[in-house]
């Protein structure tokens, strides 16, 4: 599959290839358009995962002391949990990842569909293509608070239903429960 | 945008209930009859594999509504791991899944390796795949001698455990622990293989084709094992895509398809097996294909011993000093070594930045791991596309018309282990 062929997805902003891994970004309206485009034209008949990320954050742990900071090399905090170099920055906070697999047999196509999304920004649902998207939709709205639109049921599914907050969101504290009893009060 | 109601329907014949997948709901006119009862079943009850919970709605002996709540034995390991450095994560790994824990813990070392990029020794990646077929015939065990024991077939479980404990006792062999073994490193494995090791396995190679027939026939001929099996839980090879199932579950539904042959990882083209597929999709197939596998990484276990035993004194674990832990001999005498050794405990190793998606045929179906690394020492973030969450959402379509005592038969044979689930 040349990179060509990827053009002709609906919405479709780039093509990268990294680690022999294909991913390709699509404009969010158009989400459920190049869905049914790749799983009807190009034989994506599986989807195997989706799985959202959020980059809050992501480049701004500074540059190792080891190497050198930007503003110079810091001696009283030698190789710090930094970075080597900074990474490539992100255009916007979430991204949804759709892990599609070709499934026939003898052969395994794999392709990354992204959309990239700001908070609250929601995603349409692809529950219409691929019925397995379900829940994983559902676990993307409950740990990231990615909200999915057209969602037939789109409730928390690991959290309470009661619960507060997002937990897999670079925000969320660890330890982050609250406390109804303490000794200090 | 909202989901067209056309589409929603996949085609014809479709079992998978129309406006959720995942639910299914009862009509107004049967609500109406007022014979609806609604009973909730788990999530502590000792036939759901842990704490799923079921919430279904009945109409005389038939289950006309059904829901599955999960999230119980939510532990935040995705959280967890973006905590700890690479080198620590990889603990996490096994735990999310405790009956096939060390193909959990493939996956992710894989991960890190293929972001690495760096090249494993021929006696690690064949070792691995040894202890990756021992898990599965681990986790079949487990599901067989459980799945039985719901069915009646109480005496099964004894047989079953009898063979896992072996197995158990050869993990611990090795790697010192009997579960969670915490056995590879991104670059090989943790330790030498002991010598003693060989001879055990291969004699447990030998007697394990044995023990699966007396397995078989305890109920291959039994009438109410069949009865209980047959015809019951269906799910068409076309829902089974639609839904994402995988691994046994799909296999017993008619695709020929297996991570391991169709997208080799590991040494698994260089190896003979035959990926067992049976076409009815109802819960007796999703035994025999289970039944059917246990042999064949039997058959797999035995050229692995063969292979393994050639290799007697070769490395086990790449050369890399800014990832792999140097000898522990050399810390006696070599500053250098004892700086490695100290930066990767302390602070870790950095995976260069990037993302990748890699996927294994654990013993449930394709365990997914999807992992992002920003160059720093510590993951971005991990997710794992466990197959029991995926095969959980078959429920509602396997358990439609069917009677309330099958349904217990039939969540037995999706062979979920709620950790996984959960995460």
């Amino acid at each position: 599959m040349t990179d060509r062929a990827w053009d002709q997805v609906p919405g479709h902003v780039s093509t990268t290839e990294a680690f022999g891994e294909t991913t390709i970004v699509v404009e969010r309206d158009a989400l459920v358009d190049a869905c049914t485009y790749l799983r009807d034209e190009e034989g994506f008949n599986f989807l195997s995962d989706v799985s959202a990320a959020d980059y809050l954050g992501w480049g701004k742990a500074g540059v190792s002391g080891y190497i050198g900071t930007p503003a110079g090399r810091n001696l009283n905090d030698p190789m710090t949990q930094g970075y080597q170099r900074l990474p490539e920055a992100k255009p916007k906070r979430f991204a949804m990842n759709y892990h599609l697999l070709a499934l026939y047999r003898g052969s395994a196509r794999r392709l990354r569909l992204r959309v990239w999304l700001d908070n609250a920004e929601s995603v349409p649902s692809v529950v219409g293509v691929w019925p397995t998207a379900d829940w994983h939709e559902r676990e993307a709205w409950d740990m990231m608070g990615v909200p999915v639109e057209g969602h037939p049921n789109l409730a928390r599914i690991l959290m309470d239903d009661d619960w507060e907050g997002h937990p897999l969101r670079k925000d969320y504290p660890i330890g982050g429960e609250p406390v109804r009893f303490s000794n200090a009060e | 945008m909202t989901v067209a109601p056309e589409r929603a329907r996949i085609y014809e014949g479709s079992r998978i209930p129309a406006r959720v997948p995942t639910i299914l709901e009862v009509s107004q006119e049967l609500r109406d009859t007022g014979d609806i009862l609604e009973v909730n079943f788990g999530p502590n009850h000792p036939s759901t594999h842990g704490v799923l919970r079921l919430v279904i709605e009945l109409h005389g002996e038939t289950v006309v509504g059904l829901q599955a709540v999960i999230g119980y034995l939510h532990t935040g390991f995705e959280k967890n791991m973006e905590q700890k450095t690479w080198w620590k994560a990889i603990t996490y790994a096994p735990r999310i899944d405790y009956v096939s824990f060390q193909n959990n813990e493939l996956v992710f070392v894989l991960a890190i390796e293929k972001l690495l990029g760096i090249e494993v020794p021929r006696k690690a990646t064949w070792m691995r795949m040894l202890l990756a077929e021992l898990n599965r015939l681990h986790s079949h065990l487990v599901w067989l001698g459980t799945s039985g024991l719901e069915l009646g077939a109480i005496s099964m479980f004894w047989y079953c455990f009898r063979e896992r404990e072996t197995i158990l006792d050869l993990f611990e062999l090795v790697t010192g622990y009997r579960m969670h073994t915490r056995y590879f490193q991104a670059g090989g494995l943790a330790e030498d293989i002991p010598r003693g090791f060989y001879p055990e396995c291969r004699k447990f190679v030998e007697s394990m084709p044995a023990a699966i027939e007396q397995y078989e026939g305890l109920v291959d001929q039994n009438q109410i094992w069949i009865e209980r099996t047959r015809g019951v839980g269906l799910l068409s090879a076309q829902d089974a895509l639609a839904l994402g199932q995988s691994g046994p579950v799909l296999r017993a539904s008619g695709v020929d398809w297996d991570v391991r042959r169709d997208e080799p990882y590991l040494a698994y083209d260089q190896v003979d097996f035959d990926v067992v597929v049976y076409p009815h999709g109802d819960v007796y197939d999703r035994y025999r294909v289970r039944m059917d596998e246990m042999r064949e990484s039997t058959k797999i276990i035995a050229q692995c011993l063969d292979r393994l035993e050639d290799m007697e004194g070769e490395a086990w674990i790449a050369d890399d000093r800014k990832v792999v832990l140097p000898p522990r001999e050399e810390l006696h005498t070599s500053m250098e070594s004892l700086i490695h050794h100290f930066k990767i405990v302390t602070e870790g190793y950095r995976v260069p930045e990037g993302e990748v998606y890699v996927a294994i045929e654990s013993p449930r179906g394709e365990l997914g791991c999807y992992v992002i690394s920003d160059g720093g020492p510590k993951p971005w973030r991990v997710k794992f596309r466990a197959p029991s969450f995926v095969a959980l959402e078959a429920t509602a379509t396997c358990l439609r018309e069917s009677l309330i005592a099958d349904m217990i038969a039939i969540v037995g044979s999706l062979d979920t282990v709620m950790g996984e689930v959960d995460r």
